[in-house]
């Protein structure tokens, strides 16, 4: 968030000119992220959030936020006018802050968060070293076969292979979702989170042999398993990978690393043609009113003129962030057109009706780990993730 | 019967030496003595750190991070390796630094503050350079060996299992070892010089020296230091988290990366307190257990 400081500061400004003065909008921005995790956590223990704030993490973090009082409903002010601004936004956007009839959260039905941009997650390559490869760098590989023989040409010409920030467990656990929805298909997913499907089915183990094979073909650029973003986000801009695992506000971030990088997006190359590819997606940013704001129409107003089509523009020329404004779509840079052609296939644990326990996951993407790093194999990663899901489930 | 004048002097006396440790006995009371009662009031119950309601659940969370929850025994036994590596390799190194610099030799000032240098550096910056140094595409470490011939030694030194948690180890033991040279060095300059020069007199070289003079008088220096080792050891954290985030698998997983995962990574505050109580106690014990060690020896040696 904080590499949008500058530009959220000039268009806040803008806003209180345009007003006139009445309002004034103090703006804090915070990180790292778990910096925020603990201050906005806090806040709400003393009851002393601001007027306007987001919640970072996950569902049931918001949905703990808004059972406890302190997220307004902003369900009417989005239906107004015939859905006038509810309509503005990519329906994936809002899905991320909307809960619906019967949720496991216990949240009355509604919309809580109004997105700010919105991101989603594939896979990139470079081009260079596509060329220097003798690879064609306007058709990059679209299924797991393709990969694997770009790979194989790639490693002959002596060229480094797939970096992603693994050492952030749940960068692991996106990749393997993609492909979890690629092979199994949502409904079996949900199925076993809901329990109904042990994880030590084959199409779990297909997902888990994935990271296998990854290791076995020496894909990955060496350290992969304990690095965090940033460093994945630098070794790819240094040319050090031909492909990254990484979000659309990786344009931003390479833009300012390497301006000459010469890269393209792709969706992450299908196993399977039974199910679609799914990419994890949605709102970037979303910002929530606070229940207790004497100042919430004001509050409204702002986001209002925040994601309105002008604004949105504004913010996403200059940060290189998706806009969560359908209609400031127009004149997006190539790189951002290609996340933004994403968008359709993104899918996000918000929107799911059940998410797997976090220690589940939590053993889950530690289990990958291991097996990146050889030590386990996936059928013992399987059974070791479907006992906790037993003992838990006890 | 003391006369009233008397009393009341004694009364101001008593109660001006009360308002002035008021401010610091509030600050107590506020930011140590209530958090600390609060900690234990959460660890029975079970909350996610942000709803408004908590529910009683008595020793459960403390029963299942006894038994059954194998993460939180797996990065205690790292701290624990973390520990030993630091007690025996760190302090022998700080040791051995701190006799030299003892001597009388060139740029002894010099080397005093070198050494401090890497305790009093950030734990996220420490960990960031090594981070470069141990990197296995392009770290210091694999550049090195290859340029002396070991080549196949090279690789990913903090993702790999076998040396992941030793690589974090020698991450700490560099940071730490400035602490206890600081603190031996202090012991060695009390040791009165002319002891030694008697024994030298009586024909005594420097490893009896070493052994029948130096060992001895320094004992509670030793055990003062190997307290403060278990202590800072045993709560590594920031280096954890620059470095290789508990990963892979949970090789490098310690006690305060675990209680953070649980408040922040699974929202369970209650567990995080009932296993930062744990987590303190078992530090408790091992500080008595030495502070009698340290008793036993000083009647004893």
């Amino acid at each position: 968030m904080t590499d949008r400081e500058e530009t959220l500061q000039n268009l806040t400004e803008q806003y209180e000119r345009e007003k006139h003065s009445r309002v004034k909008i103090h703006l804090e921005l915070y990180a790292p992220s778990k910096a925020y995790q603990y201050k906005v956590r806090a806040a709400a223990q003393t009851n002393t959030l601001p007027d306007i704030f987001g919640v970072l993490g996950e569902t049931r973090d918001l949905a703990s936020f808004i059972v406890s009082g302190h997220v307004s409903d902003i369900s009417a002010a989005l239906d107004a006018d015939d859905g006038h601004w509810r309509k503005q936004f990519f329906p994936k956007a809002l899905a991320t802050t909307t809960f619906n009839e019967g949720n496991q959260y216990k949240v009355s039905p509604g919309t809580y968060g109004i997105p700010i941009d919105v991101t989603n997650i594939q896979m990139l390559y470079n081009k260079e070293i596509f060329k220097q490869a003798g690879l064609n760098p306007e058709e990059p590989p679209k299924t797991w076969e393709e990969f694997i023989d770009a790979w194989h040409k790639l490693a002959a010409a002596g060229k480094p292979g797939f970096v992603s920030g693994w050492g952030e467990t749940w960068m692991i656990d996106c990749f393997a979702s993609n492909y979890a929805f690629n092979i199994m298909g949502e409904q079996k997913v949900l199925d076993t989170f809901r329990g109904k499907v042990p994880y030590t089915d084959p199409g779990w183990i297909k997902v888990l042999e994935i990271f296998d094979a990854m290791r076995r073909e020496g894909l990955l650029v060496p350290g992969v398993v304990t690095m965090v973003n940033k460093t994945a986000e630098q070794t790819f801009a240094n040319n050090n990978a031909a492909f990254a695992f990484n979000g659309s506000w990786c344009v931003n971030v390479y833009k300012g690393m390497n301006p000459d990088l010469s890269y393209g997006v792709m969706l992450p190359p299908s196993i399977s043609s039974r199910y679609p590819m799914k990419i994890w997606g949605g709102a970037g940013s979303s910002f929530v009113i606070n229940a207790a704001s004497p100042y919430k129409k004001e509050a409204l107003d702002y986001l209002k003129w925040l994601t309105s089509p002008a604004q949105q523009a504004v913010l996403s020329r200059e940060t290189m962030n998706l806009p969560s404004n359908r209609n400031s779509m127009n004149d997006l840079p190539p790189l951002l057109a290609g996340f933004a052609a994403g968008m359709d296939s993104t899918t996000h644990p918000s929107e799911w009706p059940v998410v797997e326990d976090p220690i589940v996951v939590e053993r889950f993407d530690r289990g990958i780990q291991s097996i990146l790093t050889g030590e386990k194999t996936p059928a013992e990663i399987a059974q070791e993730v479907q006992a906790l899901k037993e003992q838990l489930t006890k | 019967m003391i006369p009233k004048n008397i009393r009341l002097a004694k009364l101001k006396e008593v109660s001006t030496t009360y308002l002035f440790i008021l401010p610091a006995m509030l600050l107590f009371l506020v930011f140590s003595f209530y958090p600390f009662l609060k900690v234990f009031q959460l660890s029975a119950m079970d909350w996610d750190g942000i709803s408004s309601g908590m529910r009683f659940i008595g020793m459960k969370n403390f029963h299942e991070a006894a038994f059954h929850d194998p993460s939180w025994w797996i990065s205690m036994k790292n701290a624990g390796i973390i520990t030993l590596l630091a007690l025996t390799a760190q302090n022998l190194l700080a040791l051995a630094l701190a006799m030299i610099v003892d001597r009388d030799i060139k740029g002894k000032n010099f080397y005093r503050v070198v050494f401090y240098l890497p305790p009093v550096l950030s734990g996220i910056v420490v960990g960031l350079v090594w981070n470069w140094i141990f990197d296995g595409s392009h770290g210091l470490l694999n550049y090195a060996l290859i340029h002396v011939g070991l080549g196949s030694w090279t690789h990913a030194w903090l993702a790999d299992p076998r040396t992941a948690l030793l690589c974090v180890a020698i991450i700490h033991m560099w940071k730490g070892f400035g602490w206890g040279f600081v603190i031996l060095l202090a012991g060695l300059q009390a040791i009165p010089r002319d002891l030694n020069e008697a024994a030298r007199v009586d024909g005594a070289g420097d490893w009896r020296i070493f052994w029948k003079i130096t060992v001895p008088l320094m004992l509670p220096v030793f055990f003062l230091v190997s307290i403060l080792t278990v202590l800072g050891t045993m709560q590594i954290f920031e280096i954890i988290v620059a470095t290789t985030n508990g990963g892979p698998g949970y090789h490098t997983e310690v006690p305060i990366t675990r209680i953070l995962t649980a408040m922040v990574g699974s929202a369970r505050f209650g567990y995080a307190c009932s296993l930062g109580i744990l987590f303190g106690l078992i530090l408790l014990a091992v500080s008595l257990v030495q502070m009698r060690l340290s008793k036993w020896s000083s009647h004893n040696v």
